[in-house]
Parts: C-alpha cells; structure tokens; sequence
C-alpha cells in the first residue's frame, strides 16, 4: 500500500527521523493559517501517490503565508502530470506546507528487499535529489549498500560507513547515524517493502533532515497494522479497482479494450500477452482466484463491463480445482442476470470440461468458444474490433 | 525418475483439519500419496481422514517418520509453521499458503538456511510427479508420466503447459510450482539444478513472469551448466509498470524485472522462448 508524503513523515518522525516542521492542509483556506504556524517562507507540496511533482508543477516556495495561501488556491484541484501518474495525471486534493531549510546538500537513503539474497539492503548516495535508478544505472559506484541482517539489524557501525561513504562531515555523523537507524527501526515496524528518503540533506548549520519521503507498506502484513490501513486514501486509487478488491477480486484497469477474466495471476499476465499478440490490448488484468463461484463470477463481470472501454471478454480458465462444469453455470446466470449485450468468448481447459461446454452450448447465450488460448484470442480480438 | 517427491514421500500436512487441507488432503490421497497424518496444535490425539494428528511437527515426524510437510497455515501463522518443519528435520517442506508478509519470510528464510530442509513456496500449487505422487493443490488431469520438467513462478500457467504437452503426448517427470512471492525457498536455479542432474529428466520447461531477475540469473546457470534442452515463456509482457500483479513478486519497478530483459537473457542462454504462452508444447516438442 502506498501512502502520501506527509503520512511518512509522520511515521518517521515518531521513530526520530529528523523531518521539516509542517502541516497538511484539504482546503484553500486553510493554507494562509498553516503557513502562519511554521512561520517565514514555507514551500508548498502537492500530496499525490507519484513522484516527479516538482518538475510537474506540483511543488512551490512561498515567502509568506499570503503568497502560500495564492500557491495552496493554484495546487489544490490541479491535475498534476508526472513520468508517474501517467498521461491523465492526477487530481491534488491534500497539501503538505512546510518550512524551508538551508539546503548544503542532498544526499540519499532508502531501504527495500534484495530479492536475490532475501534480506533487506539499506542504501545511501551521495547524489541525492536525483531518480536513484539513474544513479544505479549510469554511476553504480556512488550508491553504497549494506545488508541488514534478519534478528539483527542495521548496526551502527554499518550506519557510520554508509555516513562516512556519502561524504558526511564528521561534526554530522552522528546525526546521520541515528537517523539512519531511525528509519531501519521505522522499515522494520511498519512491515514497510520500501522506504526512501530522497532528498536526505545536509543543513548549512550541519544538521540532517528527511525533505522527502516515501514509504510503501507490505500489504500482506496489513492485518497487523491496524493504524496504517487507515492511511489508505481512496481517492488514490482506480475505483473500480477498489469496488474489486471489495469482492477479493484482484482486478488493475488498462487501456484496452478487450476484458479478460482469468484464474491464477500467472495464467492472467499471459492472457494479456495472448490479447497483444493476436493485435489486440487488454482492458484489464482480472484474476478471480482459484475458487471462484457464480457470486465471484457475476462481480467479476460486472466490474469489467462497467469500464466502457470494454467491446468484449475473454474468459480464459484452466481448471483444476475449480470445474469447468461450475464456471459455466456461473458464467451464464451472470450473464442472463446482467443482460450482457457484449460478445463473450470462453476457452476452458480442465476437469470436467466436456460438460461444461455443453452447458454454454445449451445456454442460447451468444457465447464463442474458444478451442485453445491461440483461438479464443484471436476470436475475441476480432469480436472487439 | 522425478526430483524432490515420489512412491517414497511420506506426507504430514500442516493444519490438516482446516477446509483447504482437508479437500487437498483427500485429492492427495486419491491421487496415491502417502498421507501419514498431519498437525494441528491443540488437536494431538484426534483421527482426519483416518490419519493421525499430533499438537506439533516434531511429534509427527517421530511417530510416522514423515520426510516431507506441506503447510496449509493462513498467513499470519505460516512462516512459522515453515520454520516449525525445518526444526522437526522434514527434507522438504511446501508451502502453499498465499500472503504471508515479506518480513516473516525474510526471518524464516535466514532459519532455513542454517538447516537441511528445502523449503518449495510460499504462495505455490506445490509439486506434481505424475503417476506418483502429489504435494499440494495442482490439478492431475492434465499431467501424464513422463521426462520434462516443469518449474513455474505460476500456478494456472503450469497446468496450462502441463495440458499442452499432455495433449501432444509428452508426459512429465516432475512439475513444480515455486511461488510468485519476493521470497521463496526454492528458486529457477535450484530447480533447474535438480532437473540437470535428474537422468529422468530429459528436457525442462521454464515458466517466468515479470519480476525480480531470478529468469536472468537462471539463465546465466542454464548457459554454464545445462545441456539438456530448455523451453521458456515469460508473462506479463504487457504488463504496466509499478503495479502488483497479483502476485507479490510479480512487479516491475525501476526499469527491472521487465519481461523484454528476461526474455533477450533466455534466448542468449541458448532457451528456447515462446512469445506467445501458447507456443509452449509445440516449442518444446520441436527441441525434442
């Protein structure tokens, strides 16, 4: 789960990252007053689930409250457009307003799982302020990495190779190794899979700060998180995304036109690839899991046809433990119940698959079959034309 | 032959009793694996499915000598439930369970590796060697006897390739499902070693999706170590990035993990690699 800027912050801040005085704001209004609280000039930041919000538009100083409540008036209800939100960009609906510090330099700290070794790496540059892909990609030397060993964790004297390493002055070091095991504790805590701070600076008065923050939350540990779930903003998300996740369905809209409903995630990513083969592109990526029923079937259809992008459905199943006999029923209550106008095509693959032809043979729907994955791409690629 | 599971696996299911475990324990059992009992703390001393349950892994394993577990655990209790079979001495253990939180893998993880288990999942179908024997969830309909391996980051997909090889008359020695979860205990290289070292085994069918760079590294050992032919398919190559594609592991972030990088890796391995997931038994057959 993705959370804002000013939210991880806030966690950050409770584990002793250093991070700027600041305020969230919802309204307009509002911003004059906050600007006033944290005092002189402030900068005022677009709070939206992608990064590169500067380059967009989305990220402006202020000298005064007066000026920042002009900025707050121009930011709040802007479509922001990043590398990240896509073309469409997204709509600013909270913003961060905070104070403004003597920037020396800018530095950089993250932590995620190394997948290859199944620990988590902290990592820390000294080009802070920068994509770090970039920096990984075109000068690797300047990103240092320790491991953190499970039951362990980061130690100081990691900590202090990784300040030395990034060039910290040594009247800082201190400050950069508890803050740098602050944000470790603070990963750990929270079952965070990431956590960046980008740009990590250095004051001209040798204190550190976190200026940006990210963190993402494993959401496979949300159950012990209680707090953190309700940092979730919807607004964030795609809707029918959320009405899917709803029914357990695991639903991601695309831009194409052809909806697939798959079993297995696996099985549903290739299905995608079968659609862009044939010449056509996918609507969606929709696993409805390996226990479907009629219920899930119906949800499942009705989220993909709400996307008016849809010309018709591909509904491709191997089964194995769910029976082709059961999916069939399935599919044509829920289509006789929704009145679906669209072409369907179903290729089904597995036990009892015989039968469950002859049910969506028998059904009078207009249903196609597909023989194989290969046929019932090209069919419904041509149906959606 | 097949690797990892045979006629001489004796199973121990771990939490035997629930609605899952148990509708999989009876598959399992029909299929002609040798079931010896499971564990459920709390209900040591009870009969299910006409087997044994003990309160713990350590006491099954030394009352029916069980040398494999699969762990049937909801999520917030599984990576224990790993640990729990690694500690009691099982040679393998599967898990089946799906969303377990990376940090509890990642400790558990570290705790397999100072042992002898091998640890197949999370988040896995489990493994299949038609004819003999079964360990999880797969469906057995569509596999027959035979000498390809199948190792898959993906459940559905492997019973898509199983099916069409099946149907072109290529039957399998072994097919294993390791997981599309960040962490996992048996990864590509470690099931690609013990299919080149298998004699049963004459060809392998390598089933990738977007991710992580466990096809790359796979593909670097297949370049060195492996002559018996490969055939591989990667999914997801439409797939946007900086989103979870229902499976955990399965997202590409930062320019890595793309399904184009795995797929040019393969080929220069000398794989043979389907563009289109339909390919796979036909590919497979023409390296034959």
């Amino acid at each position: 789960m993705k959370i804002h800027e000013y939210q991880a912050k806030k966690i950050l801040a409770a584990y002793d990252v250093p991070v700027p005085r600041g305020e969230v704001v919802f309204l307009a209004e509002d911003a004059k007053e906050a600007a006033g609280r944290v005092g002189g000039s402030v900068v005022v930041k677009a709070q939206i689930h992608a990064g590169g919000r500067g380059k967009g538009g989305g990220v402006k100083i202020a000298k005064d409250a007066d000026e920042a409540a002009e900025l707050a008036r121009q930011i709040l209800g802007m479509t922001l457009v990043t590398h990240q939100t896509g073309p469409e960009g997204k709509e600013v609906k909270r913003l961060l307003i905070e104070e403004t510090l003597p920037i020396e330099r800018e530095l950089y700290l993250g932590i995620v799982l190394d997948r290859a070794r199944s620990k988590n790496v902290f990592m820390a540059s000294s080009a802070g302020g920068m994509e770090i892909e970039e920096v990984a990609k075109n000068t690797p030397e300047l990103l240092l990495k320790e491991i953190i060993e499970p039951g362990i964790g980061l130690t100081p004297f990691q900590a202090r190779k990784l300040a030395f390493g990034i060039g910290i002055p040594k009247e800082s070091i201190r400050g950069a190794v508890q803050a740098m095991m602050a944000l470790a504790k603070a990963y750990e805590a929270t079952d965070a899979s990431l956590a960046e701070i980008n740009p990590f600076i250095l004051t001209a008065d040798g204190r550190v700060v976190a200026l940006d923050a990210k963190m993402n939350i494993d959401d496979n540990a949300m159950f012990r998180h209680k707090d953190i779930a309700g940092l979730r903003d919807l607004d964030e998300e795609d809707q029918l995304e959320v009405e899917a996740s709803k029914y357990d369905l695991n639903y991601i809209k695309l831009d194409g036109n052809v909806g697939c409903m798959v079993n297995g995630a696996g099985l549903a990513m290739a299905t995608m690839d079968i659609i862009k083969y044939a010449g056509g592109n996918p609507a969606n990526f929709l696993d409805v899991g390996g226990g479907a029923n009629a219920e899930q079937i119906e949800n499942a259809f009705q989220i993909l046809t709400s996307d008016e992008n849809v010309q018709a459905v591909l509904i491709n199943i191997f089964g194995g433990i769910l029976r082709c006999d059961t999916l069939a029923t399935g599919v044509v209550a829920a289509a006789r119940k929704l009145d679906l106008k669209i072409p369907i095509v179903v290729r089904m693959e597995g036990t009892n698959v015989e039968e469950g032809r002859r049910i969506l043979a028998d059904s009078g729907l207009k249903l196609t079959v597909g023989e194989d994955m290969k046929d019932a791409a090209e069919k419904v690629v041509r149906l959606a034309q | 032959m097949s690797v990892l599971i045979d006629e001489n696996t004796r199973l121990l299911v771990q939490g035997f009793t629930g609605n899952e475990a148990t509708f999989h324990s009876e598959q399992m059992i029909a299929y002609g694996t040798n079931v010896v009992g499971g564990a459920v703390p709390g209900k040591g001393g009870m009969k299910h499915l006409d087997r044994p349950v003990f309160n713990t892994v350590a006491e099954g394993v030394k009352e029916t000598g069980a040398n494999a577990s699969v762990v049937f655990v909801p999520p917030p209790f599984a990576a224990d439930a790993v640990m729990e079979a690694a500690d009691a001495g099982v040679a393998l253990v599967v898990c089946i369970t799906e969303g377990i939180p990376t940090a509890d893998m990642v400790k558990a993880w570290a705790y397999l590796k100072e042992r002898q288990t091998r640890l197949v999942g999370p988040n896995c179908p489990g493994l299949l060697s038609p004819g003999k024997c079964k360990v999880g969830i797969m469906p057995t309909m569509p596999a027959i006897p035979g000498k390809v391996g199948v190792v898959s980051r993906s459940g559905t997909l492997t019973y898509e390739a199983m099916g069409q090889l099946s149907a072109l008359g290529i039957g399998q020695s072994t097919c294993m499902g390791i997981g599309g979860d960040p962490i996992i205990g048996t990864n590509f290289v470690d099931a690609i070693k013990l299919f080149n070292d298998d004699p049963g085994t004459e060809a392998i069918v390598m089933i990738g999706e977007i991710g992580g760079n466990a096809e790359e590294t796979a593909a670097a050992f297949i370049k060195e170590n492996v002559k018996k032919p490969v055939v591989g398919f990667v999914a997801g190559q439409t797939a946007p990035p900086g989103r979870r594609m229902g499976h955990a592991g399965a997202i590409i972030s930062g320019g890595s993990g793309k399904a184009a990088d795995k797929m040019a890796a393969m080929e220069a391995a000398g794989i043979t690699v389907c563009e289109s997931p339909a390919e796979i038994g036909e590919k497979l057959k023409s390296r034959l």
